[in-house]
Protein backbone atom coordinates (compact mmCIF):
# COMPACT_ATOMS: atom_id res chain seq x y z
CA UNK A 1 0.00 0.00 0.00
CA UNK A 2 1.71 3.56 -0.97
CA UNK A 3 2.22 5.89 1.74
CA UNK A 4 1.67 9.15 0.60
CA UNK A 5 1.74 12.59 2.98
CA UNK A 6 -1.40 14.46 3.53
CA UNK A 7 -0.51 17.61 1.38
CA UNK A 8 -1.26 14.52 -2.01
CA UNK A 9 -4.54 14.06 -0.68
CA UNK A 10 -5.86 17.23 1.71
CA UNK A 11 -5.73 20.94 2.10
CA UNK A 12 -5.57 22.96 5.08
CA UNK A 13 -6.20 25.84 6.88
CA UNK A 14 -5.04 26.84 10.58
CA UNK A 15 -5.84 29.65 13.25
CA UNK A 16 -5.56 30.15 16.78
CA UNK A 17 -7.71 31.20 19.98
CA UNK A 18 -6.12 31.59 22.82
CA UNK A 19 -3.28 29.25 23.09
CA UNK A 20 -4.90 26.87 21.54
CA UNK A 21 -4.61 25.85 17.79
CA UNK A 22 -7.28 24.74 15.39
CA UNK A 23 -6.40 23.07 11.86
CA UNK A 24 -9.35 22.30 9.10
CA UNK A 25 -7.92 19.60 7.13
CA UNK A 26 -10.39 18.93 3.99
CA UNK A 27 -9.95 16.14 1.56
CA UNK A 28 -8.97 16.97 -1.88
CA UNK A 29 -11.68 14.93 -3.66
CA UNK A 30 -14.88 13.51 -1.80
CA UNK A 31 -13.97 9.36 -1.63
CA UNK A 32 -10.37 10.43 -0.03
CA UNK A 33 -12.21 11.34 3.05
CA UNK A 34 -12.73 8.44 4.74
CA UNK A 35 -9.18 7.75 4.25
CA UNK A 36 -8.93 11.00 6.59
CA UNK A 37 -11.05 9.53 9.55
CA UNK A 38 -9.90 6.16 9.61
CA UNK A 39 -6.03 7.19 9.49
CA UNK A 40 -5.70 10.86 10.80
CA UNK A 41 -6.77 9.90 15.13
CA UNK A 42 -6.54 12.36 17.48
CA UNK A 43 -3.84 10.11 18.59
CA UNK A 44 -1.82 10.09 15.61
CA UNK A 45 -1.69 14.20 15.58
CA UNK A 46 -0.96 14.82 18.79
CA UNK A 47 2.21 12.41 18.62
CA UNK A 48 2.75 14.25 15.15
CA UNK A 49 2.40 17.45 17.32
CA UNK A 50 4.19 16.37 20.21
CA UNK A 51 7.13 19.02 20.48
CA UNK A 52 4.86 21.73 19.51
CA UNK A 53 1.27 20.86 21.55
CA UNK A 54 1.43 20.20 25.20
CA UNK A 55 -2.25 19.86 26.05
CA UNK A 56 -5.23 17.24 24.44
CA UNK A 57 -6.01 17.01 20.44
CA UNK A 58 -10.08 17.11 20.05
CA UNK A 59 -11.25 15.88 16.58
CA UNK A 60 -14.29 16.84 15.04
CA UNK A 61 -15.88 15.66 12.17
CA UNK A 62 -17.28 17.60 8.98
CA UNK A 63 -18.55 14.96 6.60
CA UNK A 64 -20.89 17.16 4.02
CA UNK A 65 -17.57 19.20 3.49
CA UNK A 66 -15.35 15.98 3.42
CA UNK A 67 -13.08 17.75 6.54
CA UNK A 68 -12.02 17.30 9.67
CA UNK A 69 -11.39 20.01 12.72
CA UNK A 70 -8.39 19.03 15.27
CA UNK A 71 -8.16 21.34 18.54
CA UNK A 72 -4.53 21.80 19.44
CA UNK A 73 -4.58 22.75 23.12
CA UNK A 74 -1.90 24.07 24.99
CA UNK A 75 -0.35 24.59 21.62
CA UNK A 76 1.10 28.35 21.23
CA UNK A 77 3.45 29.06 24.45
CA UNK A 78 0.78 31.01 25.91
CA UNK A 79 -1.05 32.44 23.28
CA UNK A 80 -0.33 34.91 20.39
CA UNK A 81 0.17 38.07 22.74
CA UNK A 82 2.44 36.22 25.23
CA UNK A 83 4.26 33.59 23.01
CA UNK A 84 8.00 33.60 22.02
CA UNK A 85 7.46 31.51 19.00
CA UNK A 86 7.92 32.76 15.20
CA UNK A 87 4.68 31.41 14.37
CA UNK A 88 2.85 32.76 17.51
CA UNK A 89 -1.06 32.34 15.83
CA UNK A 90 -0.03 28.56 14.35
CA UNK A 91 -0.73 30.16 10.89
CA UNK A 92 1.65 27.61 9.82
CA UNK A 93 0.50 24.44 11.99
CA UNK A 94 -1.65 23.51 8.56
CA UNK A 95 0.98 22.71 6.71
CA UNK A 96 2.81 20.77 9.75
CA UNK A 97 0.41 18.61 9.74
CA UNK A 98 0.06 18.12 5.51
CA UNK A 99 3.69 16.35 6.39
CA UNK A 100 2.19 13.76 8.52
CA UNK A 101 1.65 10.34 6.28
CA UNK A 102 -0.82 8.28 5.63
CA UNK A 103 -1.58 4.71 3.68
CA UNK A 104 -3.65 4.97 0.52
CA UNK A 105 -5.13 1.94 -1.39
CA UNK B 1 -37.69 46.46 7.41
CA UNK B 2 -36.97 47.17 3.56
CA UNK B 3 -38.28 45.68 0.43
CA UNK B 4 -35.04 44.07 -1.07
CA UNK B 5 -35.06 40.34 -1.54
CA UNK B 6 -31.69 40.00 -1.46
CA UNK B 7 -29.04 42.55 0.13
CA UNK B 8 -25.29 42.58 -0.98
CA UNK B 9 -22.72 43.08 2.02
CA UNK B 10 -19.25 43.41 1.32
CA UNK B 11 -16.38 42.86 3.60
CA UNK B 12 -13.09 45.30 3.09
CA UNK B 13 -11.13 44.72 6.15
CA UNK B 14 -10.30 41.07 8.18
CA UNK B 15 -8.00 42.81 11.02
CA UNK B 16 -7.01 46.20 11.79
CA UNK B 17 -4.06 46.69 9.32
CA UNK B 18 -5.60 44.80 6.37
CA UNK B 19 -5.83 46.94 2.75
CA UNK B 20 -6.40 50.45 3.36
CA UNK B 21 -7.72 50.47 -0.70
CA UNK B 22 -10.48 47.57 0.29
CA UNK B 23 -12.87 49.97 1.63
CA UNK B 24 -12.61 51.96 -1.28
CA UNK B 25 -12.44 49.38 -4.02
CA UNK B 26 -15.79 47.23 -2.38
CA UNK B 27 -17.67 50.40 -2.96
CA UNK B 28 -16.54 51.37 -6.41
CA UNK B 29 -16.32 48.10 -8.58
CA UNK B 30 -19.84 47.25 -8.44
CA UNK B 31 -23.18 47.17 -6.30
CA UNK B 32 -23.37 46.56 -2.48
CA UNK B 33 -25.41 47.20 0.24
CA UNK B 34 -23.35 47.41 3.36
CA UNK B 35 -19.93 47.69 3.95
CA UNK B 36 -18.50 45.52 7.01
CA UNK B 37 -15.19 46.60 8.20
CA UNK B 38 -13.41 43.96 11.24
CA UNK B 39 -10.45 45.56 12.82
CA UNK B 40 -10.88 43.91 16.24
CA UNK B 41 -8.38 41.03 17.13
CA UNK B 42 -7.63 39.97 20.63
CA UNK B 43 -4.58 41.70 20.57
CA UNK B 44 -5.95 44.96 19.42
CA UNK B 45 -7.97 45.27 22.02
CA UNK B 46 -5.61 46.03 24.32
CA UNK B 47 -2.98 48.18 22.19
CA UNK B 48 -6.33 50.58 22.48
CA UNK B 49 -6.60 50.58 25.82
CA UNK B 50 -2.90 51.74 26.54
CA UNK B 51 -3.86 54.04 23.70
CA UNK B 52 -6.82 55.40 25.70
CA UNK B 53 -5.06 55.32 28.84
CA UNK B 54 -2.49 58.03 27.24
CA UNK B 55 -4.57 60.09 25.30
CA UNK B 56 -8.58 60.34 26.62
CA UNK B 57 -9.48 61.16 22.56
CA UNK B 58 -7.56 57.52 21.50
CA UNK B 59 -8.88 54.24 21.73
CA UNK B 60 -10.17 53.28 18.35
CA UNK B 61 -8.98 52.47 14.56
CA UNK B 62 -7.50 55.21 13.14
CA UNK B 63 -8.02 54.00 9.81
CA UNK B 64 -11.49 53.85 9.72
CA UNK B 65 -11.64 57.59 10.23
CA UNK B 66 -9.20 58.00 7.06
CA UNK B 67 -11.37 55.75 5.08
CA UNK B 68 -14.74 57.24 6.09
CA UNK B 69 -13.19 60.62 4.71
CA UNK B 70 -11.95 59.47 1.80
CA UNK B 71 -15.02 57.39 0.63
CA UNK B 72 -17.43 60.11 2.22
CA UNK B 73 -18.73 60.82 -0.91
CA UNK B 74 -18.89 57.44 -2.50
CA UNK B 75 -20.98 56.27 0.86
CA UNK B 76 -23.61 59.46 0.78
CA UNK B 77 -24.02 59.28 -3.28
CA UNK B 78 -24.38 55.15 -3.26
CA UNK B 79 -26.25 54.95 -0.33
CA UNK B 80 -23.76 52.65 1.44
CA UNK B 81 -24.17 51.50 5.01
CA UNK B 82 -21.01 50.88 6.67
CA UNK B 83 -20.55 49.04 9.72
CA UNK B 84 -17.55 48.61 11.33
CA UNK B 85 -16.27 47.45 15.07
CA UNK B 86 -13.97 50.10 14.48
CA UNK B 87 -15.03 52.14 17.92
CA UNK B 88 -12.53 49.79 19.76
CA UNK B 89 -12.69 51.34 23.29
CA UNK B 90 -13.45 54.11 23.11
CA UNK B 91 -16.65 53.92 20.27
CA UNK B 92 -17.95 57.45 20.96
CA UNK B 93 -14.38 59.50 19.97
CA UNK B 94 -14.61 57.21 17.05
CA UNK B 95 -18.33 58.58 15.59
CA UNK B 96 -16.71 61.96 16.56
CA UNK B 97 -13.65 61.89 14.34
CA UNK B 98 -15.82 60.37 11.67
CA UNK B 99 -18.57 62.84 12.05
CA UNK B 100 -15.45 65.77 11.76
CA UNK B 101 -14.26 63.83 8.37
CA UNK B 102 -17.69 63.15 7.21
CA UNK B 103 -17.59 67.10 7.51
CA UNK B 104 -14.65 67.76 6.12
CA UNK B 105 -15.32 65.90 3.08
CA UNK B 106 -18.49 68.62 2.74
CA UNK B 107 -21.35 65.81 2.38
CA UNK B 108 -22.16 65.82 6.01
CA UNK B 109 -25.85 67.20 6.33
CA UNK B 110 -28.18 64.90 7.92
CA UNK B 111 -25.91 61.84 7.62
CA UNK B 112 -26.82 59.83 11.03
CA UNK B 113 -23.97 57.95 12.91
CA UNK B 114 -25.23 54.61 15.19
CA UNK B 115 -23.25 54.18 18.24
CA UNK B 116 -23.27 51.08 20.13
CA UNK B 117 -22.35 51.04 23.53
CA UNK B 118 -22.40 48.19 26.20
CA UNK B 119 -19.58 46.15 25.60
CA UNK B 120 -16.88 47.68 27.61
CA UNK B 121 -17.36 46.49 31.81
CA UNK B 122 -13.90 47.80 32.52
CA UNK B 123 -15.82 50.43 35.27
CA UNK B 124 -17.90 47.91 36.39
CA UNK B 125 -15.53 44.88 36.87
CA UNK B 126 -15.18 45.35 41.08
CA UNK B 127 -18.73 45.89 41.27
CA UNK B 128 -19.65 42.39 39.21
CA UNK B 129 -16.77 40.30 41.31
CA UNK B 130 -18.18 41.78 44.55
CA UNK B 131 -21.90 40.68 43.62
CA UNK B 132 -20.51 37.30 42.81
CA UNK B 133 -20.02 37.05 39.09
CA UNK B 134 -16.83 35.39 39.10
CA UNK B 135 -15.39 35.73 35.86
CA UNK B 136 -13.05 32.77 35.44
CA UNK B 137 -10.50 32.03 33.06
CA UNK B 138 -12.98 29.70 30.53
CA UNK B 139 -9.30 27.78 29.92
CA UNK B 140 -8.03 27.72 33.36
CA UNK B 141 -11.02 28.09 35.56
CA UNK B 142 -9.19 30.66 37.41
CA UNK B 143 -11.17 33.72 39.21
CA UNK B 144 -10.29 37.12 37.61
CA UNK B 145 -9.62 37.80 41.36
CA UNK B 146 -6.23 36.42 40.84
CA UNK B 147 -4.79 39.13 38.00
CA UNK B 148 -7.56 42.00 39.06
CA UNK B 149 -5.09 44.30 39.53
CA UNK B 150 -3.15 43.82 36.19
CA UNK B 151 -6.24 44.09 33.82
CA UNK B 152 -6.22 46.48 31.18
CA UNK B 153 -9.11 45.87 29.27
CA UNK B 154 -12.75 44.01 29.64
CA UNK B 155 -15.13 43.94 26.90
CA UNK B 156 -18.25 41.50 26.07
CA UNK B 157 -19.10 40.37 23.01
CA UNK B 158 -21.77 41.76 21.93
CA UNK B 159 -24.46 40.48 19.32
CA UNK B 160 -26.63 41.50 16.26
CA UNK B 161 -29.75 43.15 17.72
CA UNK B 162 -27.85 46.61 18.63
CA UNK B 163 -26.49 47.18 14.84
CA UNK B 164 -29.83 46.18 13.38
CA UNK B 165 -31.62 48.82 15.78
CA UNK B 166 -29.06 51.47 14.92
CA UNK B 167 -30.11 50.59 10.94
CA UNK B 168 -33.78 50.60 11.76
CA UNK B 169 -33.10 53.97 13.36
CA UNK B 170 -31.91 55.45 10.31
CA UNK B 171 -27.90 55.09 10.49
CA UNK B 172 -25.88 55.45 7.82
CA UNK B 173 -22.80 54.55 9.87
CA UNK B 174 -22.73 51.75 13.05
CA UNK B 175 -19.51 52.09 14.77
CA UNK B 176 -19.45 49.44 17.57
CA UNK B 177 -16.91 48.49 19.78
CA UNK B 178 -15.97 44.37 20.84
CA UNK B 179 -19.05 42.66 19.05
CA UNK B 180 -19.34 39.16 17.47
CA UNK B 181 -17.64 39.39 13.94
CA UNK B 182 -20.47 37.66 12.12
CA UNK B 183 -22.83 40.28 14.11
CA UNK B 184 -21.61 42.34 11.55
CA UNK B 185 -22.94 40.97 8.73
CA UNK B 186 -25.98 39.49 10.50
CA UNK B 187 -26.99 42.69 11.65
CA UNK B 188 -28.36 44.13 8.46
CA UNK B 189 -30.00 41.20 7.42
CA UNK B 190 -31.70 41.50 10.67
CA UNK B 191 -32.88 44.68 9.67
CA UNK B 192 -33.53 44.36 5.91
CA UNK B 193 -35.33 41.06 6.30
CA UNK B 194 -37.04 41.66 9.75
CA UNK B 195 -35.98 38.23 10.80
CA UNK B 196 -37.33 37.14 14.37
CA UNK B 197 -34.21 36.62 17.11
CA UNK B 198 -35.54 33.46 17.83
CA UNK B 199 -35.68 32.43 13.74
CA UNK B 200 -32.62 30.11 14.90
CA UNK B 201 -32.14 29.19 11.14
CA UNK B 202 -31.92 32.48 9.82
CA UNK B 203 -29.96 33.76 12.54
CA UNK B 204 -27.42 30.61 11.45
CA UNK B 205 -27.30 31.59 7.92
CA UNK B 206 -26.56 35.31 8.60
CA UNK B 207 -23.35 34.24 10.95
CA UNK B 208 -22.29 31.46 8.66
CA UNK B 209 -22.35 34.11 6.18
CA UNK B 210 -20.67 36.61 8.07
CA UNK B 211 -17.73 33.90 9.20
CA UNK B 212 -17.10 33.62 5.60
CA UNK B 213 -16.40 37.13 4.93
CA UNK B 214 -15.27 38.09 8.27
CA UNK B 215 -11.48 37.66 7.33
CA UNK B 216 -11.46 39.65 4.42
CA UNK B 217 -9.91 37.72 0.98
CA UNK B 218 -9.64 34.34 3.04
CA UNK B 219 -12.63 33.59 1.21
CA UNK B 220 -11.73 34.73 -1.99
CA UNK B 221 -8.30 33.39 -2.66
CA UNK B 222 -6.08 35.27 0.18
CA UNK B 223 -3.88 32.69 2.18
CA UNK B 224 -5.63 30.00 0.77
CA UNK B 225 -3.66 26.35 0.54
CA UNK B 226 -5.65 24.64 -2.17
CA UNK B 227 -4.68 25.23 -5.63
CA UNK B 228 -2.98 28.45 -4.94
CA UNK B 229 -0.41 28.70 -7.78
CA UNK B 230 -3.07 28.81 -10.21
CA UNK B 231 -5.10 32.14 -8.56
CA UNK B 232 -5.34 34.48 -10.50
CA UNK B 233 -4.05 38.13 -9.95
CA UNK B 234 -3.26 38.70 -6.04
CA UNK B 235 -2.38 42.42 -6.78
CA UNK B 236 -5.63 42.95 -7.80
CA UNK B 237 -7.63 40.24 -5.08
CA UNK B 238 -11.27 40.84 -4.77
CA UNK B 239 -12.72 41.18 -1.31
CA UNK B 240 -16.04 39.04 -0.01
CA UNK B 241 -19.18 39.80 -0.51
CA UNK B 242 -21.97 37.76 0.56
CA UNK B 243 -25.40 37.98 -1.21
CA UNK B 244 -28.18 37.39 1.77
CA UNK B 245 -31.36 36.50 1.09
CA UNK B 246 -34.42 36.92 2.92
CA UNK B 247 -35.54 33.71 3.64
CA UNK B 248 -31.65 32.33 4.66
CA UNK B 249 -30.07 32.17 1.20
CA UNK B 250 -26.35 32.89 0.74
CA UNK B 251 -23.74 33.15 -1.60
CA UNK B 252 -20.46 34.25 -1.31
CA UNK B 253 -18.94 36.10 -4.46
CA UNK B 254 -16.43 39.32 -5.27
CA UNK B 255 -17.43 41.89 -7.65
CA UNK B 256 -16.44 40.84 -11.35
CA UNK B 257 -13.17 41.85 -12.98
CA UNK B 258 -11.09 41.58 -9.70
CA UNK B 259 -8.78 39.08 -9.13
CA UNK B 260 -8.49 35.85 -6.77
CA UNK B 261 -11.37 33.32 -7.14
CA UNK B 262 -14.25 32.17 -5.16
CA UNK B 263 -14.79 28.07 -4.77
CA UNK B 264 -15.35 25.58 -2.82
CA UNK B 265 -12.36 24.65 -1.42
CA UNK B 266 -11.54 28.32 -0.79
CA UNK B 267 -14.61 28.71 0.64
CA UNK B 268 -14.35 25.50 2.46
CA UNK B 269 -11.22 26.71 4.45
CA UNK B 270 -12.42 29.71 5.38
CA UNK B 271 -15.31 27.95 7.06
CA UNK B 272 -13.06 25.97 9.13
CA UNK B 273 -11.11 29.07 10.32
CA UNK B 274 -10.75 29.84 13.85
CA UNK B 275 -13.43 27.45 14.65
CA UNK B 276 -13.90 24.91 17.58
CA UNK B 277 -16.81 22.48 17.76
CA UNK B 278 -18.41 23.00 14.21
CA UNK B 279 -21.42 21.23 15.43
CA UNK B 280 -21.72 24.55 18.44
CA UNK B 281 -20.50 27.44 16.83
CA UNK B 282 -21.45 29.52 19.50
CA UNK B 283 -22.24 33.40 18.82
CA UNK B 284 -24.19 36.35 20.87
CA UNK B 285 -27.59 35.28 18.89
CA UNK B 286 -27.38 31.61 17.80
CA UNK B 287 -25.53 28.16 18.18
CA UNK B 288 -24.67 27.59 14.44
CA UNK B 289 -24.00 23.68 13.60
CA UNK B 290 -21.35 23.99 10.68
CA UNK B 291 -21.65 20.08 10.26
CA UNK B 292 -25.07 20.39 8.16
CA UNK B 293 -23.89 23.02 5.50
CA UNK B 294 -23.80 22.36 1.67
CA UNK B 295 -21.57 23.92 -0.47
CA UNK B 296 -21.98 24.01 -4.26
CA UNK B 297 -20.75 26.30 -7.24
CA UNK B 298 -23.32 28.70 -8.26
CA UNK B 299 -21.00 29.96 -11.56
CA UNK B 300 -17.83 31.41 -12.04
CA UNK B 301 -16.42 33.03 -8.27
CA UNK B 302 -20.43 32.08 -6.79
CA UNK B 303 -20.59 29.40 -3.83
CA UNK B 304 -23.72 28.98 -2.67
CA UNK B 305 -24.08 28.22 1.08
CA UNK B 306 -26.95 26.06 2.44
CA UNK B 307 -28.42 23.92 5.30
CA UNK B 308 -27.44 25.95 8.42
CA UNK B 309 -28.77 24.39 10.79
CA UNK B 310 -29.28 27.08 14.34
CA UNK B 311 -29.54 26.20 18.38
CA UNK B 312 -30.84 28.81 20.87
CA UNK B 313 -28.37 31.03 22.02
CA UNK B 314 -26.62 30.44 25.25
CA UNK B 315 -27.67 32.32 28.75
CA UNK B 316 -23.73 33.57 28.61
CA UNK B 317 -21.90 36.00 26.62
CA UNK B 318 -18.35 36.13 26.23
CA UNK B 319 -15.80 38.46 28.20
CA UNK B 320 -12.47 39.40 26.18
CA UNK B 321 -10.28 40.87 29.21
CA UNK B 322 -6.50 41.34 28.91
CA UNK B 323 -4.00 42.07 31.61
CA UNK B 324 -0.28 42.43 31.79
CA UNK B 325 1.92 39.60 32.24
CA UNK B 326 5.65 40.63 32.76
CA UNK B 327 7.89 41.48 30.06
CA UNK B 328 10.03 40.17 26.53
CA UNK B 329 12.41 40.86 23.99
CA UNK B 330 13.46 38.96 20.83
CA UNK B 331 16.56 38.79 19.19
CA UNK B 332 17.71 37.99 15.57
CA UNK B 333 21.54 37.45 14.68
CA UNK B 334 22.16 35.84 10.65
CA UNK B 335 25.18 32.84 10.04
CA UNK B 336 25.94 31.89 7.10
CA UNK B 337 27.23 29.10 4.81
CA UNK B 338 28.78 26.58 5.98
CA UNK B 339 27.09 24.50 8.88
CA UNK B 340 24.84 28.14 9.33
CA UNK B 341 22.63 25.94 11.70
CA UNK B 342 25.34 24.74 13.49
CA UNK B 343 27.01 28.01 14.07
CA UNK B 344 23.43 29.47 15.23
CA UNK B 345 22.96 26.54 17.71
CA UNK B 346 26.25 27.22 19.58
CA UNK B 347 25.43 30.74 19.73
CA UNK B 348 22.75 29.77 21.52
CA UNK B 349 24.36 27.58 23.84
CA UNK B 350 26.97 30.39 24.22
CA UNK B 351 24.37 32.86 25.16
CA UNK B 352 22.34 30.63 27.59
CA UNK B 353 25.69 29.95 29.69
CA UNK B 354 26.57 33.58 29.46
CA UNK B 355 22.75 34.14 30.30
CA UNK B 356 24.04 32.08 34.05
CA UNK B 357 26.92 33.78 34.39
CA UNK B 358 24.98 36.70 34.88
CA UNK B 359 22.32 34.90 37.15
CA UNK B 360 19.63 36.06 35.33
CA UNK B 361 16.61 33.96 34.78
CA UNK B 362 13.69 34.07 33.04
CA UNK B 363 10.31 32.28 32.94
CA UNK B 364 10.91 31.04 29.34
CA UNK B 365 13.84 31.70 27.02
CA UNK B 366 13.44 30.08 23.66
CA UNK B 367 15.25 29.79 20.52
CA UNK B 368 14.62 29.04 16.94
CA UNK B 369 16.39 28.82 13.84
CA UNK B 370 14.56 30.61 10.95
CA UNK B 371 15.43 28.89 7.99
CA UNK B 372 15.88 25.63 9.67
CA UNK B 373 12.91 24.72 11.98
CA UNK B 374 11.35 27.95 12.91
CA UNK B 375 7.95 27.04 12.22
CA UNK B 376 7.34 23.29 13.60
CA UNK B 377 10.47 22.43 15.36
CA UNK B 378 13.21 19.73 14.97
CA UNK B 379 10.66 16.86 15.03
CA UNK B 380 8.85 18.19 11.87
CA UNK B 381 11.69 19.91 10.26
CA UNK B 382 14.51 17.37 10.06
CA UNK B 383 18.56 18.29 9.99
CA UNK B 384 19.08 21.49 8.40
CA UNK B 385 21.38 20.52 5.63
CA UNK B 386 25.11 21.93 5.78
CA UNK B 387 24.82 23.50 2.54
CA UNK B 388 21.84 25.50 3.90
CA UNK B 389 22.50 29.29 2.62
CA UNK B 390 21.58 31.34 6.07
CA UNK B 391 20.32 30.66 9.51
CA UNK B 392 18.83 32.99 11.24
CA UNK B 393 18.95 32.77 15.28
CA UNK B 394 15.70 34.29 16.68
CA UNK B 395 15.80 34.08 20.93
CA UNK B 396 13.57 35.57 23.29
CA UNK B 397 13.03 35.56 26.80
CA UNK B 398 10.16 36.19 28.58
CA UNK B 399 9.87 37.23 32.06
CA UNK B 400 8.49 39.30 35.34
CA UNK B 401 11.62 41.10 35.89
CA UNK B 402 11.79 44.06 33.27
CA UNK B 403 15.38 44.99 34.46
CA UNK B 404 16.52 41.46 33.48
CA UNK B 405 14.83 40.98 30.07
CA UNK B 406 16.39 45.21 29.65
CA UNK B 407 19.91 42.92 30.33
CA UNK B 408 19.05 39.92 28.29
CA UNK B 409 18.90 42.81 25.05
CA UNK B 410 22.50 43.62 25.95
CA UNK B 411 23.75 40.16 25.28
CA UNK B 412 22.91 39.55 21.69
CA UNK B 413 24.95 42.32 19.74
CA UNK B 414 28.52 41.13 21.54
CA UNK B 415 27.48 37.57 19.88
CA UNK B 416 28.63 39.00 16.92
CA UNK B 417 31.89 39.30 17.49
CA UNK B 418 32.61 36.95 20.37
CA UNK B 419 30.58 34.35 18.94
CA UNK B 420 31.08 31.61 16.04
CA UNK B 421 31.79 33.24 12.82
CA UNK B 422 29.96 34.06 9.44
CA UNK B 423 27.36 36.77 11.42
CA UNK B 424 25.61 39.43 10.62
CA UNK B 425 23.73 41.14 13.32
CA UNK B 426 19.98 42.04 12.24
CA UNK B 427 17.55 45.15 13.68
CA UNK B 428 19.65 46.84 16.16
CA UNK B 429 19.14 46.18 20.31
CA UNK B 430 15.76 44.51 20.62
CA UNK B 431 13.18 46.37 22.48
CA UNK B 432 11.64 45.19 25.62
CA UNK B 433 7.89 44.88 25.20
CA UNK B 434 4.97 44.45 27.93
CA UNK B 435 3.54 41.18 27.47
CA UNK B 436 -0.29 41.43 27.20
CA UNK B 437 -2.46 38.29 28.19
CA UNK B 438 -5.72 37.16 27.23
CA UNK B 439 -8.32 36.14 29.99
CA UNK B 440 -11.59 34.64 28.38
CA UNK B 441 -14.74 34.94 30.06
CA UNK B 442 -17.84 34.10 30.70
CA UNK B 443 -20.98 36.78 31.85
CA UNK B 444 -24.42 35.67 32.39
CA UNK B 445 -26.53 37.90 29.66
CA UNK B 446 -28.35 39.34 32.70
CA UNK B 447 -25.77 41.64 33.17
CA UNK B 448 -25.45 42.90 29.93
CA UNK B 449 -26.70 46.02 28.78
CA UNK B 450 -25.96 47.56 25.61
CA UNK B 451 -27.72 50.82 24.27
CA UNK B 452 -27.29 53.12 20.93
CA UNK B 453 -26.50 56.38 20.24
CA UNK B 454 -27.40 58.27 17.05
CA UNK B 455 -25.08 61.37 16.44
CA UNK B 456 -26.52 63.50 13.18
CA UNK B 457 -23.58 64.95 11.20
CA UNK B 458 -24.38 68.67 10.06
CA UNK B 459 -21.71 71.75 8.00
Amino acid sequence: MPRVRLLEVAHARSGDKGDCTNIGLIALRPELYPLLVEQVTADRVKEHFRELCKGRVDRFELPKLHALNFLLHQSLDGGGTVSLRTDAQGKTYSAALLRMEIDVP
Amino acid sequence: MTGADTIRVANAQGFWGDSLEAPLLQMRQGPIDYLTLDYLAEVTMSILQKQRARDGNAGYARDFVEMIGRGARDIVERGIKVVANAGGVHPIACAEAAALALQRAGVSNGVKIGVVLGDDILPRLDELLDRGVPLCNMDTGEPLAVIRSRVQSANVYLGAAPIAEALGRGAQIVITGRCADAALTLGPAIHEFGWRMDDWARLAAGTVAGHAIECGTQSTGGNCQYDWESIPEFDNIGYPIAEIGREGGVVITKHQGTGGRVNVPGVTEQLLYEIGDPSTYITPDVIADFTSIDLEQDGTDRVRLSGAAGRPATDFSKVSISYTSGFRAIGLLVYGWPDAARKARKAEEILRARLDHLGLTFDAIHAEYIGANACHGDALSGPSHPDTPEVALRVGVRGKDRKAVERFTREIAPLALNGPPVVTYVGGRPKVEEVVAYWPALIPKAEVSWNVVMKEVHA
